[in-house]
Formats: C-alpha cells, sequence, structure tokens
C-alpha cells in the first residue's frame, strides 16, 4: 500500500503533474472576462449618498438658497467653513462671505445634514484637483457655479435619497 | 580587395537583417509579457500608448534613453560599463547560426550547435562582471546565484543537446533540422521527449526566468546583479536577457519541432492546403509558442528555493539526461523508424 502511494507520488511528481494543473488555471484565466475599469470612460457604480466635493444650491427661480444662518459652520468639526453675513438692500439675510477649506474638510456631511434649507450640498464628484497655492478654498462663488453646473445631478441624487430619510 | 568589400558589406547587411527584427522581437515580446501576464490575472495590462498599447515598447525604450546612468560610488567604472556589452555581445552573437529557412543562414558552420553552447555560457561573465563592478552586496550575491544557477543548468542542457547530436548525427543546425524531415511524428520531439522537457526546462533556468528568476528575486534582493544599473546600462541587460529567451525558444523548434517544417507534412487534405506557407512563417510560429509558454510559466509559477533549483539540476536533471543519452544510443544502434533509419 505505501509502495503503491509512493509510487503514484514519484509518477506524479516526475511527469509534472500538479504544474500543468497550474498551468490549465491560468490558462482559462487567460481567456476570462477582464475585471478592469476603463477609469476615464467607465466608472464604477456610486451611492447617491456619495460625499464628495461641495456646492452651494439656488431656488428654481434662481434666488439662492443660503440663508447665512451659519448652522453648518457651527456644527463643521473641522473649522472648514467661514461665513460672513449682513442684510442685502432688499432686507433679506445673505451671506457676503461662504468659504470652504478643502483642506480642512473632512467631508463628514455634517453641513448638509444641519442647513434647514438644503442650500450646502455634498454632490457625488470625486474627481477635482488644485492647480494653484489657494484654490483649495472654495469661494462662494465657486460653490454656486458647481451647484449650478450640478444642479440636476443634485437633484435626482436627493430625490433618490429621499425616501429613506 | 573590391569583392572583399562586397562580401563584408552584405554581411553585415544580413546582420542587420536579423538584429534589427530580432530587437523589435524583444521590444513587443516585453509588451506581450506585461499583457498576457495581465489577462492571466484579470487585468488588460497597459493599453493607452497607441492603439492596443502598441506604442508601450517605444515609449519604455526612449524613457530610459534619457535617465541618467548612476555609477555608484566606488565602483569600477570600466567594468560596469563593459558588463551589459558583454551580456547583449553574446546573445546577439549566437544568432549567427540560427537557420531560418533551408539555405537561410548567416554562418553555416559545422560546429553550430558548440558554438550556441559558448556563447550562452558566455553570457555568465557580463552578469558576474556586473554584480561585483556594482560594488553592492545585493547586485554581488544575485550575481553569484545566477553565476552559479547558470552553470548547474548548463551541464544538463549539454546533456540534452548532446542527445539531439546523437540522434541527428550532426552539430551542423541545418543537418538537424533536415534529419527531422517527414512530418510532425518524424520530429525528435517524440523520441528524445525527456531530453526535450529538460533542455526546456534548463533553457528557462539559463536565461533566469520565473520560477527559476532567483538572481533577481525582487521580494529579497531587489533586482539581483542590475540593482545598481539605471537608463540604457539596464535597458541593455534588460533586451540581453529577453534576446536569449528568443535564442532558447527559437532553438526549441530547430532541435526537437522539425525547424521550418510544416506540421501537416505528410498528411492527406491540409499539407495541400498548407502548402504555400514559406518554412520561416512556421519557425516563427514554433517559436512564438514557447515564447508564450515563458510568459504562461511566469503567471502561474512561483519561484523556486534556492536549494530547490540546485537539486533539481544535479540530482533529477542530469541522471535522466544520462540515462536517455543511452536509451537514444541503444535506438540509434537498432535503427528504429522512422527517426533513426540507417542511411
Amino acid at each position: 500500500m505505501k509502495l503503491l502511494k509512493n509510487l503514484k507520488f514519484y509518477f506524479k511528481s516526475f511527469l509534472l503533474w500538479e504544474l500543468l494543473l497550474g498551468l490549465k488555471l491560468t490558462g482559462k484565466h487567460f481567456f476570462a472576462s477582464k475585471v478592469t475599469l476603463q477609469y476615464p470612460e467607465e466608472k464604477t457604480p456610486r451611492s447617491v449618498r456619495f460625499r464628495g466635493i461641495h456646492a452651494l444650491r439656488r431656488y428654481s427661480n434662481g434666488e439662492e438658497r443660503c440663508i447665512a444662518c451659519k448652522l453648518c459652520e457651527a456644527v463643521c468639526p473641522a473649522l472648514a467653513i467661514t461665513i460672513e453675513a449682513e442684510p442685502r438692500s432688499d432686507g433679506s439675510r445673505r451671506t457676503t462671505l461662504y468659504e470652504i477649506d478643502l483642506f480642512k474638510c473632512i467631508y463628514c456631511g455634517f453641513c448638509e445634514e444641519a442647513c434647514p434649507v438644503d442650500a450646502i450640498v455634498e454632490t457625488g464628484f470625486s474627481d477635482y484637483h488644485f492647480e494653484k497655492r489657494g484654490e483649495n478654498i472654495l469661494t462662494k462663488e465657486k460653490l454656486l457655479a458647481i451647484g449650478d453646473r450640478y444642479e440636476q445631478d443634485i437633484a435626482r441624487d436627493r430625490t433618490q435619497d429621499a425616501q429613506y430619510r | 580587395m573590391f569583392n572583399h568589400f562586397i562580401t563584408l558589406g552584405w554581411t553585415l547587411i544580413k546582420i542587420f537583417a536579423i538584429t534589427v527584427p530580432l530587437m523589435l522581437v524583444v521590444a513587443y515580446l516585453s509588451l506581450a509579457e506585461r499583457r498576457f501576464i495581465g489577462f492571466m490575472q484579470d487585468r488588460i495590462g497597459p493599453n493607452r500608448v497607441g492603439p492596443c498599447g502598441l506604442l508601450q515598447p517605444i515609449a519604455d525604450g526612449l524613457k530610459l534613453l534619457f535617465k541618467e546612468i548612476v555609477i555608484p560610488t566606488r565602483a569600477n567604472r570600466y567594468l560596469f560599463m563593459i558588463a551589459p556589452v558583454l551580456t547583449i555581445g553574446p546573445a546577439l552573437a549566437a544568432w549567427a547560426v540560427i537557420p531560418f529557412d533551408q539555405g537561410l543562414v548567416l554562418a553555416n558552420i559545422n560546429i553550430g550547435l558548440l558554438y550556441l553552447l559558448t556563447m550562452t555560457s558566455l553570457a555568465v561573465y557580463g552578469i558576474v562582471i556586473a554584480g561585483w563592478a556594482s560594488n553592492s552586496k545585493y547586485a554581488f550575491l544575485g550575481s553569484m546565484r545566477s553565476a552559479a544557477q547558470i552553470v548547474s543548468y548548463e551541464i544538463a542542457m549539454g546533456f540534452a543537446i548532446i542527445g539531439v547530436v546523437l540522434a541527428a548525427r550532426s552539430m551542423n543546425l541545418t543537418d538537424i533540422v533536415l534529419a527531422q524531415r517527414g512530418g510532425l511524428f518524424h520530429w525528435f520531439w517524440l523520441p528524445l521527449l525527456p531530453l526535450f522537457i529538460v533542455y526546456w526546462i534548463s533553457a528557462v533556468a539559463e536565461t533566469n526566468r520565473s520560477p527559476f528568476d532567483v538572481a533577481e528575486g525582487e521580494s529579497e534582493i531587489v533586482a539581483g546583479f542590475h540593482v545598481e544599473y539605471s537608463g540604457i546600462a539596464f535597458s541593455i541587460f534588460f533586451l540581453s536577457e529577453y534576446a536569449n529567451m528568443v535564442l532558447v525558444s527559437v532553438l526549441c523548434p530547430i532541435m526537437f519541432w522539425g525547424g521550418w517544417f510544416s506540421p501537416f507534412e505528410g498528411m492527406p487534405v491540409l499539407e495541400e492546403w498548407f502548402h504555400w506557407v514559406p518554412g520561416v512563417v512556421w519557425l516563427i510560429l514554433k517559436t512564438c509558442f514557447f515564447l508564450f509558454l515563458f510568459l504562461w510559466f511566469r503567471a502561474t509559477f512561483p519561484r523556486y528555493r534556492y536549494d530547490q533549483i540546485m537539486r533539481l539540476g544535479w540530482k533529477i536533471f542530469i541522471p535522466v539526461t544520462l540515462i536517455w543519452i543511452v536509451v537514444v544510443a541503444v535506438m540509434l544502434k537498432a535503427n528504429i523508424e522512422p527517426w533513426f533509419s540507417s542511411t
């Protein structure tokens, strides 16, 4: 019995049996469909709750939503938000300065949760970059511009998520 | 006098006709390696430079060309620079005796196989000198491992080649191929199957390729003997490694798989269909298969431990080849058809 076992072992190792099995496996994978995503053209699916770059939204009549309540500034754990406010000519309370320092921001999403009027949001866009020093600070104009540009996506993400909130 | 120059010119043209396509093959072999290993790992590999990544080797080459050659402190400058040349020289010179078709050979010499054996073993000098001149312990360890490995497997490979020489009754590579005339089952792979397997595994070990790549085991000694090389000096080592791969792959069909002969020779219908295919194409196809095997092995097998490599070389391959040489000799004496009919 032991002899037979030994014989089997020698035959197997001499005929490179295990090696051939390994080759068979990699050979199979050679023809298998590939899992790579070609990034800029293809993207992995992302949740509607994804917290990417920030944006300030407007109402559909073009009026900005933010009422300068400073709740986001208060809740921000990283102290990334700076707000200054004073009454506008028509008497409504508006921000004169609304800045987010992206180097400080930890993308926790508390600002979005705190906002009573859905003005500050975190969009689903994660791929952005800075080219010069100082560009890490998102000014009010930039935030509004991002909001204008991606309003459709922002609104779609919020409506899809609304039923779970 | 004038005639001499014409002969010299022709020889130079022939050398270029061999070397330039060889360099292209080497360049695209490096791309094929990255792509195919990618495929086997369910990736797609580099595909951004040019269509399907076809310009990738050119981009790599240009990048290496413009990089600085760093010479380590207290390294031996002359030996350091001469080592890559010593590695690529034999790797290219060996191609002089490779027959691509009947009569299509640069130097049809009668000791072709011996010449090849010499040239492939000369490559070890470049590696040893590179490791010693680098003044680095990793390079030195790598070159030591590589030298010991090449020397050990040279013996098994030499015995395997002796079997071929016995069977073909010649050392001339053209004669060796011609001795295999007559279709798939007349080729030497069948009577010399153990020798073929030993030759092929030794060839993988000789070229320091995975799974025998302890000489440059990146997890242990960084990159082995060429760890201190950069820029074009490194790329020359790279080229010679791949040129050696192509060389041992082309020797496989020449010695065991019928060289430039069609595998359909002697088969009723297929022979007619493939009659128009020139012999060079068959040789190239067979070589490509063996090159693919190199990549396949690299994607499949984990690296051997050093003592396992030595055990395999000395205690298994050498006895197996020795025994099979005797078997071949007996088959020769007995005139076993169709390979060894007395002529």
